[in-house]
């Protein structure tokens, strides 16, 4: 028990690393994710097919090869090609891909708003932007909570994945000391704090559902 | 501001609409003053609910001419294309049209109240204060002030349909449009609605109606139109209508509807 509570200082540092690039992954892929969803939709041809094209690229490809490349070989592009340090190499690579993922979540959110409630808000004077911050976007929030609740609990487990660029998240902290140790409690504390990690998103999620229960469709 | 004093509220001219190969609207021409309240009625697929989707931009057509109290909204020109007017001014006349659905299309993430005053913060931008007591006073008149809190889903249907009435009221239409405001209800739950309409008709409120309640349209209309194939077939004030219908295939109806 001594040695657990021994190993939970360097564990609990790892975990917000894991918990810094959790949140600002989510900061900047929901708006993204958004915006990229509403270009797909939107009425401008090219735009919507290159952000298909986009879509398909980011969730078509291996997360950890996006990461690898950003770090590795972006510094190699030319015209863009900058070489970032490894915390926000990460950064990009994740808000990059879950902004592809959060985009056809909102997508299927979005088109699943029935035809009669833009028609009821044109007539009733409202514009297209109105319509969608109003009407359509608070009701997609609704349908959406369940696929998301399991996107940001993958989002989690996902940033596991930064261990490739040697940053001290949770896990590599604690591979870091079972092969100190010789012993693979690390690795069981460590589940536990991803456990934590999850069942609070779990629960956040639940409240949210409940809240949202105050009307039906 | 031009003159208004003796235009009619709708002059709808010669409107055309076809969906792919099928015309569905062949030359529809209306003329309808204010406080006249119309029923349009005419059998499944006649163009009633595009008509009216025209009049208020939720369609648009393809040739014809559409004025609001001397407005236009659409013109057509010798190549015979309908043209619209400029976006602003578009929605600015259409505002002047509220339109009550079939299916309600009432918002769901709403209570009642929010759903009577969210146009007129978002779209008029009035204040809280002074729409709220408003919108109390519409939700009263259609018998459901007490409901102010609930959202539509705990509503029956004639209840939606009675929100949905006080929702359009909301924003001060000049005109309003009923397509089928009773046929998705119960029939033990139309009368309530019926009755809702017939209260704005006699604070003379300009009204198009399409319906399929025969007995509505000859006690509250003061006109009614046939419509059949994408024509009008038959207009007439509707004593008259209903007394003695001139052309075949509106006798053929009505024979199939009493
Ligand atoms: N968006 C659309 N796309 C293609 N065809 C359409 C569309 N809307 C209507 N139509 C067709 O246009 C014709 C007229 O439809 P409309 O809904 O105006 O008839 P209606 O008189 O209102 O009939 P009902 O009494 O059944 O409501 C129908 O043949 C219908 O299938
Ligand atoms: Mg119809």
């Amino acid at each position: 028990m001594d040695y657990v509570i021994s190993i939970i200082g360097p564990l609990a540092e790892g975990s917000l690393v894991t918990l810094k690039l959790f949140f600002i992954t989510l900061a900047l892929a929901l708006p993204l994710g958004l915006a990229l969803a509403l270009v797909r939709i939107s009425r401008f041809r090219s735009l919507a097919l290159a952000v298909g094209g986009y879509l398909w690229l980011m969730r078509g490809t291996p997360l950890m090869l996006q990461l690898l490349f950003i770090y590795f070989a972006l510094p190699f592009v030319p015209v863009v090609g900058v070489r970032l340090p490894d915390f926000p190499a990460a950064v990009v690579a994740f808000a990059l891909n879950y902004a592809a993922y959060f985009a056809e979540i909102f997508r299927a959110g979005i088109q699943s708003i029935d035809r009669g409630q833009y028609e009821g808000a044109k007539v009733l004077g409202m514009s297209y932007g109105q319509t969608m911050r109003r009407i359509v976007l608070p009701q997609m929030v609704k349908r959406i909570l369940p696929p998301m609740s399991n996107e940001t609990i993958t989002l989690v487990k996902d940033t596991s994945l930064i261990y490739v660029l040697a940053l001290n998240d949770l896990l590599r902290a604690a591979r870091g000391i079972v092969q100190r140790d010789f012993t693979i409690t690390p690795f069981i504390v460590a589940a536990a704090f991803y456990l934590l990690m999850t069942l609070v998103l779990t629960w956040g999620f639940q409240r949210l559902e409940k809240r949202y229960a105050v009307y039906d469709e | 501001m031009p003159s208004t004093m003796n235009e009619p509220m709708i002059r709808a001219r010669d409107i055309h609409k076809r969906f792919g190969e099928v015309e569905v609207l062949r030359g529809v021409s209306l003329q309808m003053d204010k406080g006249e309240v119309i029923a349009v009625i005419g059998p499944s697929g006649s163009g009633k609910s595009t008509f009216l989707r025209c009049l208020n931009h939720l369609e648009t057509i393809d040739r014809g001419r559409i004025e609001i109290e001397g407005e236009a909204m659409v013109t057509s020109g010798s190549d015979g294309l309908a043209r619209y007017v400029a976006d602003a001014e578009l929605r600015r006349i259409c505002r002047r049209m509220g339109m009550v659905f079939q299916h309600f299309n009432l918002f769901p993430h709403m209570t009642v109240l929010q759903n009577v005053i969210e146009a007129p913060m978002v779209v008029k931008g009035q204040r809280r204060e002074e729409i709220v007591p408003r919108a109390e006073a519409l939700l009263r008149k259609v018998g459901l002030l007490d409901k102010c809190d609930a959202y539509p889903s705990r509503l029956s249907g004639g209840q939606k349909q009675r929100v949905a009435i006080a929702r359009a009221l909301a924003m001060e239409p000049d005109i309003m449009l009923f397509d089928e405001p009773t046929s998705a209800l119960d029939p033990e739950l139309t009368g309530e609605v019926l009755r809702t309409i017939r209260q704005l008709a006699e604070e003379r409120m300009t009204m198009l109606v399409v319906t399929h309640e025969m007995g509505f349209a000859r006690e509250v209309a003061s006109s009614v139109v046939f419509m059949d194939g994408g024509l009008i077939v038959e207009a007439r004030p509707s004593a008259e209508f209903f007394a003695a219908p001139e052309h075949p295939r509106t006798r053929a109806f009505l024979h199939n509807m009493l």
